[in-house]
């Protein structure tokens, strides 16, 4: 049983490890009941977080925007679908005191432990052969990275974002960096973004509630087929021109947008900090629809909201090879295609938010080889596929509170290979992740949220974690195991 | 044992300072915010009626606590905490007094006065448009707001002023607009031009003792009370409560209200409109013969 203490430091090695997981969980359960008691008892209300920079530029309260910051609820949509703009006439800068400055940090010091199991180790520490399987653990106090927000309007209908982000080792790089025409000639439905962006994801990962390192993502907006070349992950920032339009209320919104097809990279790299790999010269498309509507039955008796749905598709490509000098990647060339394409919806019913999403992937086989495509296929090789998604659901005990469950599932369809040695299900996941968040401050300026989590998330077979330990595939049914529990103090100003 | 008695210390003892934080800021929030909303008896049975809605106060008060709490307060007197940095202030409601009203001056509003207030906004001011909440959320909220003064529960609304349908845009109407626009005085506050720069202007406060300015027709900026000719007719006749613009429903007949309306367009030099072309035209012209408005002009005004 591996354990990171010493032997012989602890005589009560395992009880100990025991307890410590124990009062961890105690410790979160106990703060959390008895944070949100205190809410609901006594706390004044009404004061969720938004970004404090427009939050302070329109007095607003956070929650006027905000499910539980930092998820929009259609207000907020209205808001950022406008431009950063409430749509009055004082949304130029020119009405703001000088001294107001459009910025906001936001950071996250935190405890969390992680556990992986099936991990490659060596089994004498020490030896370097790689030659055992264990359990890897480890936890502590934290930080997260730390974001530096700057957005709002730079003219009426000229809006704008610029967001550096950095790692918690403060490795910067710009997250969003963009320029939006907003209403062109007088109409929502026209609207310019130029820069680095998110893509218009009904359910945003940039806006979400979760933090650690297992629940902090959606796992699909990530995950590409083992062993292909593609990088694409609907969950990065792209880089482009977007086109959008909404509704007078966005009830009804699409978004098309033209990207290089190079994950959101910069200085012709794939990447946003040094030593990406040089990208090519095409473009990808992303297109996105969503329709919201007010569920019908008696309005206020029925106990449904704002419901939305919509669909979306996006269409890449990737090289397969690279221009070189003297063996040195200069550009990428020889594109092959792949799409993505899936639905989601926002959906309400009293408190209880429910987010499903389902997403459809697949990639040119030459993408799952991962071989030039000037060259024959190797046998075996076909398209690789996958599908999967998610369902999320929040409940909301007041704007002070909520209560955030998630599970998660993607499956292989079809492998890269037809001739693999481990079997179909390679490279499925599963995962599932419990919070809960309570925003103590929610001023128009500040906002505090205590974050609680436990994420767990089983991956099938991927190497070198193949479940046997030896980086050789041989177990077509291993899978790895990673949990995490998290407590962390969310806060920006 | 030593280690498990470090352990419960440490859980315990990171417990307690999170509950003190936690008391030492509710203590603090306390002293601006007192326990929020707890309600009037009429929160559970007030309702409002727009269009066939029904609002009920007591799913407003969740609204409210959401979206309006931070300016027009926990008390809903308008002192919420960002109301410091606002300017005009936030709606005092326990007043019931209200700009944007179809009923005369010093009545209530209608119901579906206060659901178009929110729903369209105040757009000089900081007070947002809300018609991203859907219109039963908006009903609610109407239905709420009604629980914070007793004179929801003792009056009823005024009755909604009777408008009738628009006169042609002719020159002559306005013309006669003008002559009213002069004889009225709306230019001792409003400026001869329409910016905002009448002798009166810069002495006027509002029922609060606030300083505030007249509207500014001249910038491109829209009324707060509704963009239309109909909103335009509806403003000057019942007039903002509790600002210094008062209601002319009783100096003005129904037709001429509708050549002032015509004429007034022609001061929103920055917001192209038909009123504007026409009079732009007709100045190129007759520029010469007009007499300015203003006090040493006899245009208009005996
Ligand atoms: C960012 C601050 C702010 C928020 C948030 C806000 N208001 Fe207001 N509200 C104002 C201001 C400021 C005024 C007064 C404008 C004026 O007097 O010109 C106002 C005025 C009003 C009026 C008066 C209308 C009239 O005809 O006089 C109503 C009704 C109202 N608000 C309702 C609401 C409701 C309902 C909400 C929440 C859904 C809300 N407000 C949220 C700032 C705010
Ligand atoms: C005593 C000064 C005064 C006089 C006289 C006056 N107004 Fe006003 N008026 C104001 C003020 C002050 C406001 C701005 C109210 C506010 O911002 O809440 C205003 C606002 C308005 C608005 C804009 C309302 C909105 O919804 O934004 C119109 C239109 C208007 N006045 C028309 C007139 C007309 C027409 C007359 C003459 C018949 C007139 N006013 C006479 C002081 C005056």
């Amino acid at each position: 049983m591996p354990t990171k203490f010493r032997e012989g430091a602890n005589p009560m090695n395992i009880k100990w490890s025991r307890w410590k997981t124990i009062l961890t969980c105690a410790f979160l359960v106990l703060a959390i009941v008895l944070c949100d008691a205190r809410a609901a008892s006594a706390l004044p209300a009404g004061k969720v977080i938004a970004l404090p920079m427009f939050a302070r530029k329109y007095g607003l309260p956070c929650s006027a925007c905000h499910t539980a910051w930092p998820e929009l609820n259609n207000f907020g949509q209205v808001f950022r679908d406008n431009g950063y703009q409430l749509m009055n006439d004082r949304d130029s800068p020119i009405w703001q005191n000088p001294s107001y400055f459009p910025i906001s940090f936001r950071i996250t010091p935190s405890w969390h432990r992680e556990t992986t199991t099936n991990q490659q180790v060596d089994s004498v520490p020490g030896n370097g052969l790689g030659d055992g399987i264990g359990t890897l653990t480890q936890a502590g106090f934290d930080l997260s990275g730390m974001d530096l927000w700057s957005g709002g309007t730079l003219y009426k209908n000229i809006s704008f974002i610029l967001l550096p982000s950095s790692d918690p080792t403060a490795v910067w790089h710009f997250e969003s960096a963009f320029i939006r025409f907003d209403n062109l000639w007088h109409s929502p439905w026209l609207n310019v973004k130029f820069g680095r962006f998110e893509l218009d994801n009904l359910i945003s990962e940039k806006r979400f509630l979760f933090l650690s390192a297992n629940g902090g993502l959606y796992q699909i907006y990530h995950f590409d087929n083992p062993g292909s070349s593609n990088n694409f992950g609907y969950g990065d920032n792209q880089i482009g021109v977007e086109l959008a339009g909404h509704s007078a209320n966005s009830y009804t919104r699409y978004s098309v947008s033209v990207l290089s097809s190079n994950e959101g990279g910069v200085n012709f790299t794939t990447d946003v900090v040094p030593g990406g790999t040089p990208s090519n010269r095409s473009y990808d498309v992303n297109l996105a629809f969503s329709q919201a509507f007010n569920a019908p039955g008696t309005p206020g008796e029925s106990g449904f909201g704002l419901e939305r749905v919509g669909a979306f598709a996006y269409i890449g490509q990737r090289p397969t090879n690279y221009e070189t000098e003297l063996g040195t990647q200069l550009v990428g060339i020889n594109n092959k295609p792949f799409f993505r394409i899936g639905f989601a919806g926002d959906l309400s019913y009293k408190n209880l938010e429910l987010m499903p999403l389902f997403i459809y992937g697949h990639d040119n086989p030459y993408l799952g080889a991962g071989v030039p495509s000037t060259a024959p296929l190797p046998p075996g090789a076909q398209a690789p596929t996958f599908y999967g998604g998610f369902l999320e659901a929040h409940y909301y005990f007041n704007p002070q509170n909520v209560a955030l469950a998630r599970f998660e599932q993607i499956n292989v369809g079809q492998q890269a290979f037809t001739n693999t040695s481990f079997g179909g299900s390679n490279g499925n996941i599963t995962a599932v992740s419990f919070g809960y968040r309570w925003y103590p401050i929610m001023f128009s300026r500040a906002g505090v949220a205590l974050d609680g989590e436990f994420s767990r998330v089983r991956t099938i077979g991927q190497e070198p974690e193949s479940g046997n330990g030896t980086g050789v595939v041989g177990n077509p049914t291993g899978a790895v195991w990673s949990n995490s529990i998290y407590f962390g103090i969310d806060f920006d100003f | 044992m030593t280690l498990k008695k470090f352990a419960v210390t440490f859980a315990l003892g990171s417990m307690a300072l999170l509950t003190a934080g936690a008391t030492v800021s509710t203590a603090q929030s306390h002293v601006n915010s007192p326990d929020p909303l707890l309600g009037t008896p009429s929160v559970a049975t007030e309702t409002s009626n727009i269009d066939g809605i029904t609002g009920h106060a007591e799913s407003g008060k969740h609204l409210y606590r959401r979206f309006c709490i931070g300016c027009h307060g926990p008390d809903g007197n308008g002192q919420g905490m960002n109301a410091q940095w606002i300017d005009p202030k936030p709606r005092d409601f326990t007043e019931a007094t209200f700009k944007c009203r179809s009923t005369p001056t010093g009545t209530l509003p209608t119901d579906e006065d206060l659901y178009n207030a929110i729903t369209r906004g105040f757009v000089t001011t900081n007070m947002p448009s809300w018609r991203p909440l859907n219109p039963q959320q908006r009903a609610d909220l109407v239905a709420f707001i009604k629980t914070w003064s007793p004179r929801w529960a003792k009056e009823k609304p005024g009755a909604s002023l009777n408008i009738p349908p628009e006169t042609a845009i002719t020159i002559e109407s306005i013309l006669h607009g003008r002559e009213l626009f002069q004889k009225l005085e709306c230019w001792k506050c409003h400026g001869p031009e329409g910016h905002a720069d009448g002798p009166s202007a810069s002495t006027l406060t509002d029922s609060k003792g606030n300083p505030i300015l007249p509207f500014n027709f001249s910038t491109g900026e829209r009324f707060m009370c509704g963009d239309s000719n109909r909103d335009l007719y509806r403003i000057f006749m019942t007039g903002l409560d509790g600002s210094p613009m008062p209601s002319f429903a009783d100096v003005i007949q129904p037709n001429d209200a509708w050549d002032l309306v015509h004429f007034l367009r022609t001061l929103q030099v920055a917001l192209p409109n038909q009123e504007l072309t026409l009079w732009q035209t007709y100045k190129a012209a007759h520029g010469k013969d007009l007499k300015p408005i203003g006090p040493d002009s006899a245009g208009g005004a005996q």
